[in-house]
């Protein structure tokens, strides 16, 4: 299981470059990245567009859909992931645990990395994860030796229960899938970084950098991205523009955030037995 | 309790990974405390109002610029205190089962060293103290013992938990360590939780404490707690006994990063935590970094502060006035009228006690004190199902 950054990371850094590209990487699967920023590749107007937001956006990990996967087509999904950047396999449009975890089969069987990033939707209108199957699915993917990524509610008690089945991360949703309203589950998140010992990634809902900036400082070790940049009206500057939000939020998750208010102070005091 | 792959049961220097006491072994305590002691006021204010502190802001915390802003840890440790468990105050009594002890430990009254009269209670003398407890109100029990793998062994320990689960709402165990199996058994005998006090956190100054027994193995102690978790123990308490470490807040923050890590790891179990104070005992060993009262409340706020949810417990070896006073600062369970020696309770025992308590108010009188401060003194809070 990976450990989440140490919590006791120095707050205070002269150089910033050191703090967010050279020293401060994200551990996940006993691989380290210098982003946090994952990527979906979904929505995307073309794969040109979808290749330029990847290298804009200095991603490390991109998400692709096994059902958008065709290695006999001319011009494949695959083709616009340039060298380098891991192919986290979804499992998008499973169902239930056993549609999730046959695709991640299927996924290895091809050859891709064996990364899932799990995900299971019975709700076709919401797209809402279901926590019973993905524990169960996730639970299977791991004795089977799969890296999990679980796509989950943001339930502190399920993310307890994936870090037990063995999952890589958690990845708790923002707001509704594609629904571009930010962190409406942001207190939820705050308690699943809290308690969290493998990274916590928020996916889904993040709909404008200042909302994934907003996740990194309240602690998520990453987010994942995708209808907002994909359906961007320039989706490679969109890319570089959460690549900042990312860097910004972390940064000043890192440098100690100023106390939003003083204490007030009691007029009948609780420590005057010590004069 | 989990599906965690993790090897408890060899006794390595080292915690196996994926346990509490890793993460703590491997917590840069060096660079924690330096915070504690270069924070400034600015950095004070910015910790008062973290809404999730973390074990920087407990560095902070214990601060010299945070011992000015005292009343401020105060304020902030009572409501978060009141919010999280209320004006209630649980009591428990230790029952010292035996202070027979094969381990040479330089602070403790119980050392092998030390030529005390000594006791291990037989079935119906254990009967006798639990019936006398149960008569002064205690429906919670902590059975403590030395350290005798012979005398005390795993078989009469798990005996004794028998014979007053049935009579004893909670029962806790602070024996040796022992393996996960035989916390099992514990368990399946009624145990409800194990207390391990690690005594410090500093390996140098534990070897220079611990010097003869099965307690001198660091690092198999700091997992107990991992190993009573694994056995499906729900309760889990550690410690630190003040004055052993010549630096006593780099204890207290390793205390805090176990604490963490307890409730991260094993996160369906309740953590408690201790703050004990060295007292006199017999050796004679004198505190190498005393720790003031005012010491003691800015530890006691701070640990509030940065683990709102944990249980904290004070005991007898504190003084009356300071223990009334101290409820309020984040305390929520309290040991009463204490004998730290085998059989103290329903005879005039002649054994040595393990140290000498400053409290020696009846449960009753105790109970009263809190009554009359706004609290309410719950005698039972937990029931086996």
């Amino acid at each position: 299981m990976d450990t989440r950054p140490d919590e006791i990371t120095p707050p205070m850094v002269s150089n910033a470059d050191d703090l967010v590209s050279n020293t401060d990487h994200l551990v996940v699967g006993g691989r380290s990245f210098k982003s946090r920023l994952f990527i979906g590749t979904g929505k995307f107007p073309s794969n040109e567009a979808l290749r330029r937001a990847i290298v804009s956006s200095g991603t490390e990990i991109v998400t692709v859909a096994l059902r958008r996967i065709d290695p006999t087509a001319d011009e494949d999904i695959l083709d616009a992931v340039p060298d380098g950047v891991l192919v986290l396999t979804n499992t998008s449009g499973a169902v239930d645990a056993g549609e999730a975890v046959r695709l991640a089969r299927l996924a290895r069987a091809a050859g891709l990395p064996e990364w899932i990033k799990l995900e299971v939707t019975p709700d076709p209108r919401y797209l809402l994860p279901d926590p019973v199957e993905t524990l169960k699915a996730a639970e299977q993917l791991c004795s089977e030796g799969f890296t999990v990524l679980p796509y989950c509610p943001a339930d502190p008690i399920l993310c307890k229960r994936l870090e037990e089945a063995g999952c890589a991360t958690v990845m708790p949703l923002g707001s509704w899938i594609g629904s571009n309203q930010g962190l409406r589950t942001r207190n939820a998140i705050e308690i699943i970084v809290e308690q969290a010992v493998v990274p916590v990634v928020v996916d889904a809902g993040l709909g404008a950098p200042s909302h994934a900036a907003e996740a990194m400082e309240i602690g998520a070790d990453a987010v994942l991205v995708n209808t907002a940049i994909g359906t961007a009206g320039d989706p490679a500057a969109m890319a570089v523009a959460f690549k900042l939000a990312v860097e910004a939020g972390r940064m000043g998750r890192l440098s100690g955030l100023a106390a939003s208010r003083m204490m007030a102070e009691a007029s009948s005091p609780l420590t005057g037995f010590l004069s | 309790m989990t599906a965690t792959p993790v090897v408890l049961e060899t006794r390595p220097e080292h915690p196996p990974e994926g346990t509490a006491a890793a993460e703590v072994v491997s917590t840069d305590l060096r660079y924690l405390r330096d915070i504690a002691g270069s924070a400034t006021a600015a950095d004070v204010d910015r910790s008062l109002s973290a809404s999730h502190p973390s074990l920087v802001d407990f560095a902070v915390l214990l601060s010299a610029p945070a011992s000015e802003r005292l009343e401020a840890l105060a304020q902030k440790a009572h409501r978060i205190t009141k919010a999280r468990f209320g004006a209630t105050v649980r009591l428990f009594s230790p029952l010292y089962l035996s202070n027979e002890c094969v381990s040479t430990c330089t602070y403790c009254g119980f050392s092998a060293e030390n030529e005390i009269h000594r006791r291990t209670l037989t079935p119906d003398e254990l009967r006798a103290e639990a019936a006398e407890l149960h008569r002064r109100g205690f429906r919670h029990l902590l059975l403590v013992s030395g350290e005798h793998a012979r005398i005390v062994s795993r078989e009469y320990i798990e005996e004794c938990v028998a014979a007053v689960a049935q009579h004893f709402a909670q029962v806790d165990v602070e024996v040796q360590v022992w393996d996960a199996d035989t916390y099992r058994r514990f368990g399946a005998a009624g145990a409800d939780g194990v207390i391990v006090y690690q005594e410090t956190y500093d390996p140098a100054t534990y070897a220079s404490v611990h010097l003869k027994g099965k307690k001198r193995n660091y690092a198999w102690r700091l997992a107990a707690p991992d190993r009573a978790a694994a056995a499906g123990i729900r309760r889990l308490g550690i410690g630190a006994l003040l004055g052993l470490h010549p630096d006593w807040r780099s204890d207290a923050i390793a205390l805090a990063a176990h604490g963490r890590a307890l409730i991260k790891r094993w996160w369906r179990c309740e953590v408690q935590v201790a703050l004990p104070r060295l007292r006199p005992a017999a050796g004679g060993f004198e505190p190498v970094d005393p720790v003031s009262d005012a010491d003691l409340v800015q530890l006691l706020c701070a640990m509030r502060i940065v683990l709102p949810d944990v249980g904290i417990s004070l005991s007898t070896r504190e003084p009356a006035e300071l223990r009334d006073a101290l409820v309020p600062l984040g305390v929520t369970a309290m040991s009463a009228g204490s004998h730290t020696e085998p059989g103290g309770y329903a005879d005039e025992s002649d054994a040595e006690p393990q140290f000498e308590i400053s409290d020696r108010r009846s449960p009753a009188d105790v109970a009263a004190a809190l009554r009359a401060a706004g609290y309410d003194p719950v005698w039972k809070d937990w029931q086996r199902a």
